[in-house]
């Protein structure tokens, strides 16, 4: 009953008619993003946070517009992976495979609109998903001290490290790059400075928005010059668009085993929606009797992904709501909003702020609602949007992100920062050295840092208080074995081609 | 060969960093763990990792061509002007010029790119002003009186 209490609540707050308007623009706005290739949910929210700010919106609303976006974008990613073959962003990857080579035999509206659907389908268990767990979630939260949370952030970045990238090693380092950065500026324990050089501009720390920025969207600028012309993708004319019922019909439990997937691989903290997608896809296919047609345009190829990334941005928010450790480069983007709006995610959140929690997930659930039309029946709208060239939208994108920066603290040595952590972005990237892992690092160093002293003071000093209670330790064997497993699951984590 | 390099450097930095950790002063109230270990923890980890990239090291990217590398160079250089400029050249005038730069880096193309320039600058300009409300100078002070 508790359940319906605090869903009328959330309602409530969802259906004032400007939180409404905003839901709707943040899923425009983020449909057109997750499209365009370059730019996906997480490069696209982190620009707009900025700028939410100068909007003057509350905490609720901030939050209902940015994951409007979140939500508009995974589902609007697909769009570029079946017309151009080039993923809109990094979940949508394996959409491609299947997505392209139907499109190419003429089946472009059908691939749209079964992946439209299978988004819906992913998007809509998985927020109902995070209605019932995340409550429950939050409860056994309340049982977390530092010992607690300090293992829980070695799991967020073992995972992270295990599963999210080619090299332990690699993975590993961007954490350290991160937490390294998140110690500079004021040690909030002590209140001395550390790391500053003595500039003056880095007493406060390194703005994780201005990181964010940098790192995601002015380092995708330098991969487009340094790659101009050579992706001009041939791209698949977008005909008549009716609804494929047959192929929604026999996909019907391909999307439920997918959302399935998705939304488990989402809940880890820090694999989020590229690993859903991928698991999804993999799924699907050794479960398929019939294996031939996959990567030649079979229906399920395109059902399941979809319906797995979009479950596992759902499922992503769990964590990132009731412990405060994000799943994904999204949620981490959001997280870092939610700090800069005061909000603190974890167990409190759910008792003290319910309207923010519960206007969420209601304005979550009618964004799946407006997503659903925009991206079935206003589909050829968004396949437009793919024809606006990147002379155009990457300055655009540049500029945006300057001004977002330069209004927010008003500094150029924050824009020059901004630039510093763009060619950073672009190095890691040719290096193959995940950024993803250095944000969250900036996001969570800092807690981090102050949970593991706040364990040595409680146990005066005794390094085996870390491993004392029954959830550090299980927290403990999951990231190592988060860790490990890859080594052993190398060769099933390749990602199958395209055969057409 | 890049991954030896970097490796290096990492390991370098990292060393660099646990020694600035080590200088870091005690203070007389703090807690048992103080203020050095978790940095120099981090310096550890990541001197480990730099380690290993470069006695195992991935196979080599396929780093950009000369040329290429100087457009990269050019856009660094012209965001870090724009950058120290928008402040004292005003909004619309640093904007047009960063966006002609960055727009013809992508696309050799002067006309598209002086048009992508003006057209998002005054755009952005005027959705930035009036919508969002922020506070942007469109010309330079001195001109403005």
């Amino acid at each position: 009953m508790e359940l319906f209490t605090n869903l009328a609540l959330g309602f409530d707050v969802a259906f004032s008619p400007f939180t409404l308007g905003l839901a709707v623009i943040g899923c425009i706005l983020g449909t057109m993003i997750g499209s365009l290739p370059g730019l996906g949910p997480s490069n696209g929210v982190a620009i707009l946070i900025p700028l939410t700010f100068s909007l003057g919106l509350d905490a609720t609303q901030a939050l209902v517009l940015m994951t409007s976006v979140y939500y508009g974008a995974m589902y609007g990613g697909r769009i570029s992976s079946i017309l151009l073959n080039i993923p809109g962003d990094e979940p949508a990857m394996m959409t491609c495979l299947d997505g392209y080579p139907m499109a190419r035999k003429g089946r472009a509206g059908d691939a749209l609109v079964l992946s439209g659907v299978a988004s819906f389908v992913g998007a809509l268990l998985a927020t109902i998903g995070l209605m019932l767990l995340a409550p429950l979630l939050a409860r056994v939260a309340y049982q977390f001290g530092p010992a607690e949370y300090f293992a829980l952030y070695m799991l967020a970045f073992t995972t992270l490290g295990g599963i999210g990238s080619n090299n332990q090693a690699k993975a590993a380092l961007a954490v350290c790059l991160g937490l390294g950065i998140a110690t500079i500026g004021v040690d909030s324990s002590t209140g001395m400075t550390r790391f500053t050089g003595g500039n003056m501009h880095l007493f406060d720390g390194i703005d994780f928005l201005v990181a964010i920025v940098g790192l995601f969207a002015v380092s995708e600028v330098l991969v487009f010059i340094e790659s101009h012309g050579k992706n001009s993708a041939i791209g698949v004319k977008l005909e008549k668009v009716t609804i494929p019922w047959a192929d929604i019909a026999r996909t019907k439990y391909t999307m439920l085993r997918a959302t399935g997937i998705g939304f488990v691989a989402g809940l880890l903290p820090g694999a989020g929606a590229s690993l859903g997608s991928f698991l999804a896809y993999m799924g699907e296919k050794s479960f398929a009797r019939d294996k031939s047609q996959f990567g030649k345009g079979d229906p399920r190829g395109i059902a399941a992904p979809e319906a797995g990334n979009n479950a596992a941005a759902g499922g992503a928010l769990v964590p990132m709501l009731t412990l405060g450790v994000p799943g994904s480069g999204t949620t981490a983007v959001l997280l870092a909003l939610l700090m800069t709006l005061n909000i603190t995610p974890g167990p409190t959140l759910f008792t003290e702020r319910p309207e923010v929690v519960w206007g969420l997930i209601a304005s979550l659930l009618i964004a799946n609602v407006v997503l659903l039309i925009l991206n079935v029946p206003m589909v050829r709208f968004f396949s437009r949007v793919l024809q606006v060239p990147p002379w155009i939208l990457l300055p655009g994108v540049t500029l945006v992100s300057f001004v977002g920066i330069y209004s927010l603290t008003g500094s150029y040595f924050d824009l020059l920062l901004m630039v510093a952590f763009g060619v950073l972005g672009w190095f890691l990237r040719k290096m193959d050295i995940p950024s993803v892992p250095v944000i969250l690092g900036i996001l969570l160093g800092g807690h981090m840092e102050v949970n593991l002293r706040r364990a040595m003071v409680l146990s005066d000093g005794d390094w085996t208080y870390l491993v004392s209670s029954g959830i550090s330790i299980s927290l403990w064997i999951l990231a190592i074995l988060g860790f490990l497993a890859p080594f052993f699951f190398r060769d099933k984590l390749k990602i199958p081609s395209q055969n057409s | 060969m890049s991954d030896r390099i970097t490796g290096l450097i990492v390991v370098v930095l990292a060393l660099a960093y646990f020694a600035s950790a080590t200088t870091l002063e005690e203070p007389f109230f703090a807690d048992p763990l103080g203020p050095r270990a978790f940095p120099m923890l981090v310096a550890f980890v990541a001197a480990v990792c730099g380690l290993v990239m470069l006695l195992k090291p991935d196979t080599e990217p396929e780093w950009p061509k000369l040329t290429t590398f100087y457009h990269l160079m050019f856009a660094v250089i012209a965001l870090v002007l724009y950058a120290f400029a928008l402040k004292p050249l005003g909004f619309l005038a640093s904007t047009a010029l960063a966006g002609i730069a960055v727009s013809y880096l992508i696309e050799a193309n002067a006309r598209n790119a002086v048009m992508a320039g003006v057209a998002l600058s005054g755009g952005l300009f005027l959705i930035f002003k009036f919508i969002f409300g922020l506070s942007l100078f469109a010309l330079p002070r001195w001109l403005m009186g």
